[in-house]
């Protein structure tokens, strides 16, 4: 235990000492991009004038020197505070975690989707290897892996929503319907079903090969000859003796796709016009709205960062023999 | 496609189908009851419904004094009113204002109020309200008051229901600055004496409207309620009017056609998507409501840069184009070929100016008479064209300018931009060609002149002046038109302006632009002034 605790504190040490870079880095890298807020407004006004964009700026707090503005920003983002949109006149964790729920809805959603049906085909197409159960597994997972996104996610707005009217094509729940409890669960997962199934196909193709191609790896493997000898049942010893072994992999991609799981999302949020934090960066980025779009970035390397420290953990409990150092 | 409207209904007209023609004209001078019983029940306006309106972008707040984008004024024109509002032929209709009268030297405007108009929080609306806006909340917030106000000399109010402009020249155009994006009245009892971008109020807007604000989940909707006690009595007929927030320009094409929502505008729906849907027997395209905006699209050009200096070079483009191509293929029919800088639905056009056809061969003339020969390769001249980062269409567009350029011997380089880069490439003279569309804000004084008079070359500033275009004859004509108090002189002095610019082309007009507006046929009056749909839906209904 005292070695986990040693890890771990180690661990945050390193992530602390990276996210300042990410955070310097990301502010370089967003100011070396031509245009600014003020200029974005008064474009998007249809006119302008000198005064006018000046009183912009000032109030965005762009007429200080970079370097003061990059000082200011990156001792308040150690002390907690991403900053406040001037743009959207609010503050940016507020924005962010209103937007946050919805995002994380679906990518949780579409990671669970992913990794169960994943690791479902690809061990089923496994234990029928050659045969016509795993070449129909393997063309899906091929298919999946090679569709873009939001190609996919419009064909199948076109098929359920326009064709078959079963599903509604955009949109987080049914405004204004005014549903309460199991009926507006019930309603929000009618609006959830597409842009997951959009979402979790690819990373579903992704899960189903490595671990079909994993299994076999291990399947002829002389402990799992002894195990069958021994006289356990071919489930068991795919469970306990083939599966356990050959996940470790799927882990590794897991641990990577969970790191996206906010922001990974921008594509599928726009075509399903689904309210989260991807669409939230995007049109920062756009609008040129720097404190918002900096406090995704934060947000998001925290994650990825805390999810690369519980992958390295999860081996240790699934695999023994990896040890922490 | 036209549409009159007779008591409050609308009637589809196809400009060729005289019978239609002859139908609607019975129908205007018997009223719409005899003819068609059925249709004259249906045609009764209903209370009731929920209306869904496409809004794209999102907008970044809803405080019409502070934010003047058109997703904007979509929202926030159901909440705040002006004193005017303005038919398709721009003449001025009662809203805040019941009448109004203009002193005949053209230096005072008196107007008399509305009386029994009540803030969405209950407060009183009184002229101070007026006068406060005028001198105090739009001056220090709106891009276009320091223009609009330049010669207004004072805003006083006689009484609670009486206010005077007083100009200190003759300024015709005026008249046309009371539109609710250029003149929204703001609650003087909110704002006054604190800091207007930063009022705690500013998220949840009040105005004097028929819709009040209810709740925006932010990425999703915005959500308006009708205001029950509204000044024009039994109005609105509408329950709730939610924006929806789709950020997909295909998806939004599909959420028209499946019914999720009703009305589309500006451009919302790509011109190569209008056809498709404008076959579906539940979706009908609207084209007016626009006059105000009037948007005119063209390439713009900076004449820093050899050799687009040189108006020939210029006239050589032009005639390299072929305008009804771009308006047939590329817009696909929506809009009208310019003859020149003012948009023939606005005020002041005219039309006898050089008109230019395609003719590649005398593009090729020109630039042989500016000594341009072609090379080993046929290029005659290289230029650089910053596509505008507005969507699909316009890369077509600059696709379609580089093939015809390159044939009369012009090489054009594209080269690629967001709209922030754009924007500040534009704004700091770093182009050489671009496209961009402008508005006209109705009259020449308002929306034209800026983009063509030497004072308003201002380098970091977007649309003004940004070609570098200098020419004292054209500042002085405008200078005198916009205060010429004489309609026949002004006529002159406007047609003058337009026939030198044609001349000189600074810039080449593309295409007076068509926004179609797509609404749900069970949607009635969604269009009825020269704002269109950015109007207060007061008079809006569903058939049930």
């Amino acid at each position: 235990m005292a070695k986990i605790g040693l890890f771990l504190a180690r661990r945050l040490v390193k992530a602390a000492i990276i996210l300042f870079f990410i955070v310097l880095i990301n502010f370089a890298l967003i100011r070396a991009a031509p245009g600014d807020p003020a200029s974005v407004m008064a474009g998007e006004a249809g006119a302008s004038d000198e005064r006018y964009v000046e009183l912009l700026r000032q109030r965005f707090g762009l007429d200080e020197p970079l370097h003061t503005q990059m000082f200011i920003y990156v001792t308040s983002v150690f002390q907690g505070d991403l900053g406040y949109s001037y743009r959207q006149g609010r503050n940016v964790s507020a924005l962010i975690l209103e937007r946050l729920p919805a995002t994380l809805l679906l990518t949780v959603t579409a990671f669970v989707f992913a990794l169960a049906m994943g690791v479902l085909l690809g061990t089923l197409a496994a234990m029928k290897v050659g045969r016509w159960a795993d070449t129909a597994i393997t063309t899906l997972a091929l298919i999946s892996y090679a569709t873009p996104l939001f190609w996919l996610g419009l064909m199948l707005i076109l098929l359920f929503s326009v064709q078959l009217g079963w599903l509604p094509s955009f949109g987080f729940e049914s405004v204004g319907a005014g549903f309460t409890g199991i009926d507006r669960m019930l309603d929000v997962a009618a609006h959830m079903v597409l842009p997951v199934l959009t979402l979790g196909l690819f990373y579903m193709a992704v899960y189903t090969r490595l671990t079909r191609s994993s299994i076999l790896e291990i399947h002829d493997m002389d402990f799992v000859k002894t195990a069958r000898s021994k006289g356990v049942t071919e489930g068991k010893v795919m469970v306990f003796h083939v599966l356990r072994n050959a996940i470790l992999p799927v882990i590794t991609f897991a641990g990577f796709q969970a790191g996206h799981l906010i922001g990974g999302s921008i594509l599928v949020e726009t075509v399903f016009a689904w309210p989260g934090i991807g669409r939230l960066a995007f049109n920062a980025l756009l609008q040129r709205d720097y404190q918002v779009l900096l406090g995704v970035f934060v947000v998001t390397s925290i994650l990825v960062l805390l999810f690369n420290i519980i992958t390295d953990l999860l081996y240790t409990i699934v695999d023994p023999r990896i040890e922490v150092e | 496609m036209k549409t009159v409207s007779v008591d409050s209904v609308s009637y589809q007209l196809k400009g060729s189908n005289w019978w239609a023609r002859a139908t609607a004209a019975c129908l205007l001078a018997l009223g719409s009851g005899a003819l068609f019983s059925t249709s004259a029940v249906a045609d009764e306006p209903q209370h009731g419904g929920t209306l869904n309106v496409i809004l794209d972008p999102e907008p970044p707040m809803l405080i019409l004094g502070i934010n003047q984008q058109a997703p904007t004024q979509l929202v926030a024109g159901k909440m705040y009113e002006s004193l005017l509002r303005y038919d398709f032929e721009l003449e001025p209709m009662p809203s805040l204002a019941s009448e109004w009268e203009i002193s005949d030297d053209g230096l005072t405007y008196t107007f008399h109020l509305q009386e029994g108009v009540t803030w969405h929080d209950g407060e009183p609306f009184t002229s101070h309200d007026v006068v406060f806006t005028a001198t105090e909340f739009l001056p220090e917030t709106h891009p276009r008051a320091s223009s609009n106000f330049r010669r207004l000399e004072s805003v006083t109010a006689p009484d609670d229901h009486t206010v005077v402009f007083q100009l200190d020249e003759a300024y015709p155009a005026f008249i046309l600055a009371f539109e609710v994006a250029s003149f929204p009245i703001m609650p003087a009892h909110i704002y006054e004496g604190t800091d207007f971008t930063d009022n705690e109020m500013n998220d949840h807007p009040i105005g004097t409207g028929p819709f009040k604000f209810e709740r925006w989940s932010r990425g999703d909707y915005v959500q308006l309620t009708a205001y029950e006690d509204y000044w024009q009595d039994g109005k609105p007929y509408l329950d709730q009017i939610y924006f929806r927030l789709i950020p997909d320009a295909a998806s939004r094409a599909l959420a028209l056609e499946t019914q999720q929502v009703d009305i589309s505008s500006f451009n919302n729906i790509e011109p190569f998507d209008v056809p498709r849907l404008e076959q579906l027997p539940h979706l009908e395209v609207i084209t007016e409501g626009y006059e105000i905006a009037a948007p005119l699209s063209w390439i713009e050009i900076n004449h820093r840069v050899e050799p687009l200096d040189d108006p020939r070079f210029r006239q050589a483009m032009m005639y390299a184009l072929d305008r009804e191509f771009i308006r047939d293929n590329i817009f696909m029919g929506l809009g009208r070929v310019p003859t020149g800088p003012i948009n023939t639905v606005t005020i002041e056009y005219t039309d006898e100016v050089h008109i230019y056809e395609h003719d590649p061969d005398r593009a090729m003339e020109l630039m042989d008479e500016m000594g341009l020969e072609p090379d080993g390769n046929g290029v005659r001249a290289e230029v650089e064209l910053l596509p505008l980062p507005y969507g699909e269409t316009f890369i077509r567009l600059a696709e379609y300018t580089r093939e015809a350029l390159g044939q009369v011997g012009i090489r054009v380089r594209m080269r690629s931009t967001d709209s922030a880069g754009w924007a500040q490439r534009v704004a700091d003279w770093e182009y050489e060609l671009t496209n961009n569309f402008v508005y006209q804000y109705g009259h020449p004084a308002l929306g034209v002149s800026r983009t063509y008079i030497c004072d308003n070359i201002r380098q970091g500033v977007l649309f003004s002046n940004t070609m570098g275009y200098c020419n004292e004859e054209v500042d002085d004509l405008f200078a005198r038109a916009a205060v010429e108090n004489d309609p026949d002189e002004r006529a002159a002095l406007y047609a003058k302006v337009q026939q030198i610019l044609v001349e000189e082309l600074p810039v080449i007009w593309l295409l007076e632009m068509e926004f179609p507006t797509i609404v749900n046929t069970r949607v009635r009056n969604a269009t009825t002034t020269a704002i269109g749909v950015a109007d207060t839906f007061a008079d809006t209904w569903i058939e049930q």
